[in-house]
């Protein structure tokens, strides 16, 4: 039922974004398509050493991918980077597992609101589109300081 | 609004097609409304597949023994059936491929492979190849890589605002280096049906071949190639109450000829020797290895259920649905239209927008109620993109549809708006 999917919460994300828009400064930025329905998303995140402070964030898609992208931004922005794919993990495990597994308020957040998600396999990659991308964004976003640390070497 | 008059007894027809009778999840009614997608197949194409494997299932033009000579008679049977169907003048132009993409894909590979003997037949630098916006990505691809493989252009018409296509430009599109113009016969996506003839006379001007994709017309309106005057014609089974995993290629015995062979295997040699092999004589040439036997069969079947119909009320029937649903949608606000707004040259597939809600959501929600769509791109990205939309959502009919599906879509759309509302 739609009340499964469509929690409040989601439809509230949804309609009323957090964060949303790209923004400056940004150590890594990546951009992801799903191929099946054309939704988009493109995400930056800047880095503080190993803090992220902002994940800035913009693209079109369905409410379960944008409303997804929105809680991404609540969640991780302010974590260590360690913290962040902790989280994303527990996000994927929730996505993957079927509908079966209790999500964890205290670690998911608003997030818990895509447990219905799970039941829906052709929505699953969906909720995961920024996410995915968050990981690659993020990942560029290390890898570029790094590098010019070695530089400096 | 009460419901048009249609020539068909679709309460009847719905009989025929065990699916219809399905309840889904919350007991609503299967409101299936995605048979450009796949259609649904009736009782007597499920029976011949069971009767095949259960009673005469052995390989094709191998075997000497009794089940061979049933399973045989029975495959090339379905043959002769496909080219009654679409007026071949002989059965050898009938090719069986596994499905539509198979069919264009071969069309495109063996033009690229330069192995023909006739120039005509050859891609290369300074050729062009022809399609328009509105393709599937199954007949766009395999020209893409056509096009990358021998240095051949590849060009294609635009769309107009209203889902039609852009004309305008032929005489310069098609010219003397066109060697081939391969387009849709209807949308897939916007359910446009195409000016075939149009395209048919300019590219005789110049010599280039015309392929058609009848993917989404063969299964829903009478088809007479000689009468369309392409050279090529491909399209699908599982789209015309068939089995999946069968498709079929018809081209003018001239052409087929001139092609050298696709895929190399058995049944499709005349004599095979270390040193080089030669190729069997048309429709084998093009069927290497043992190919979907029981599917073609079953097709054959969906055809014999077609035709006892009969695809001119099929169509009739189809024009009477879109009209309706074309003023049901329009009716609802914020609902638009994309591709043609009138019955006019079109078929019954209609894309639509619901404005502020995207597609997904939509067909979640109908999904909720019952009512089947297919949202995306549909395989056509370009059209999207032409529109300026990431997505569409699309209601497809087929001869079982019925006036009060409409309705229920209608209805579904109204409760979707006030969910997101």
């Amino acid at each position: 039922m739609s009340d499964s999917l469509y929690q409040e919460i989601i439809l509230d994300h949804y309609k009323h974004p957090h964060g949303r828009g790209l923004r400056e400064p940004f150590g890594g930025e990546a951009h992801h398509v799903n191929p099946t329905c054309g939704d988009e998303i493109t995400i930056r995140v800047a880095l503080d050493g190993s803090t992220i402070t902002d994940v800035s964030y913009d693209g079109q898609g369905c409410s379960i991918s944008q409303a997804s992208a929105s809680v991404l931004h609540e969640l991780l922005t302010g974590r260590t980077v360690d913290d962040a794919f902790a989280v994303e993990r527990t996000f994927v495990e929730l996505m993957q597992g079927k509908g079966q597994i209790e999500p964890d308020e205290d670690v998911l957040g608003d997030g818990i609101a895509f447990a219905g998600v799970a039941k829906y396999p052709a929505r699953v990659k969906c909720a995961l589109l920024s996410w995915m991308a968050f990981k690659d964004a993020t990942a560029r976003a290390m890898a570029g300081p790094v590098t010019v640390e070695e530089d400096a070497r | 609004m009460s419901a048009p008059h249609s020539p068909l007894d679709v309460d009847r027809v719905r009989k025929d097609f065990p699916i219809l009778e399905r309840r889904l999840a919350g007991d609503h009614p299967l409101v299936y409304l995605d048979s450009a997608n796949t259609s649904q197949k009736p009782t007597a194409v499920l029976d011949t597949l069971a009767e095949h494997y259960s009673r005469h299932n052995a390989n094709v033009a191998r075997a000497v023994h009794q089940l061979g000579e049933e399973s045989t008679a029975a495959y090339e049977g379905a043959r002769d059936k496909l080219a009654v169907l679409i007026k071949a003048p002989s059965r050898d132009e009938i090719i069986f491929t596994k499905n539509a993409s198979e069919a264009l894909n071969l069309v495109a590979h063996t033009l690229a492979s330069g192995m023909a003997d006739d120039p005509r037949f050859r891609l290369g630098p300074g050729d062009e190849i022809v399609v328009t916006e509105m393709e599937h990505h199954s007949n766009i691809v395999p020209w893409q890589l056509a096009a990358k493989r021998t240095g051949a252009a590849f060009r294609w018409f635009g769309l107009t605002d209203d889902g039609r296509l852009d004309l305008s430009t032929i005489g310069e599109l098609i010219n003397e280096r066109t060697k081939i113009v391969s387009l849709v016969h209807q949308s897939n996506s916007l359910g446009t049906v195409n000016d075939v003839a149009t395209v048919v006379a300019r590219a005789r001007e110049v010599g280039a071949l015309v392929l058609l994709d009848g993917s989404q017309s063969v299964p829903h309106q009478p088809i007479d190639v000689t009468e369309l005057g392409v050279d090529l014609l491909a399209f699908t089974g599982h789209k015309m109450v068939g089995p999946t995993g069968i498709g079929v290629l018809w081209g003018r015995r001239d052409v087929l000829d001139a092609l050298p062979p696709f895929l190399g295997g058995g049944e499709m040699i005349e004599t095979v020797e270390m040193t080089g092999s030669t190729f069997a004589p048309i429709p084998h040439k093009f069927e290497a290895g043992t190919p979907p036997i029981a599917q073609a069969i079953g097709l054959g079947a969906a055809v014999d259920y077609l035709t006892g119909i009969g695809l001119d009320r099929i169509h009739a029937h189809e024009q009477a649905l879109t009209a309706y649903a074309l003023e049901k949608l329009n009716a609802v606000d914020g609902v638009r239209i994309i591709g043609p707004n009138s019955t006019e040259s079109r078929g019954g597939t209609v894309s639509f927008v619901v404005d502020g809600i995207h597609p997904h959501d939509v067909g979640q929600l109908l999904d909720e109620r019952g009512v089947a769509v297919r949202v995306g791109h549909h395989c056509a990205r370009p059209v999207c993109v032409r529109y300026g939309i990431p997505a569409t959502t699309r209601a497809s009919f087929y001869l079982y549809t019925t006036f009060d599906e409409i309705d229920a879509l209608a209805a579904g759309l109204d409760q979707v708006k006030r969910f997101f509302g």
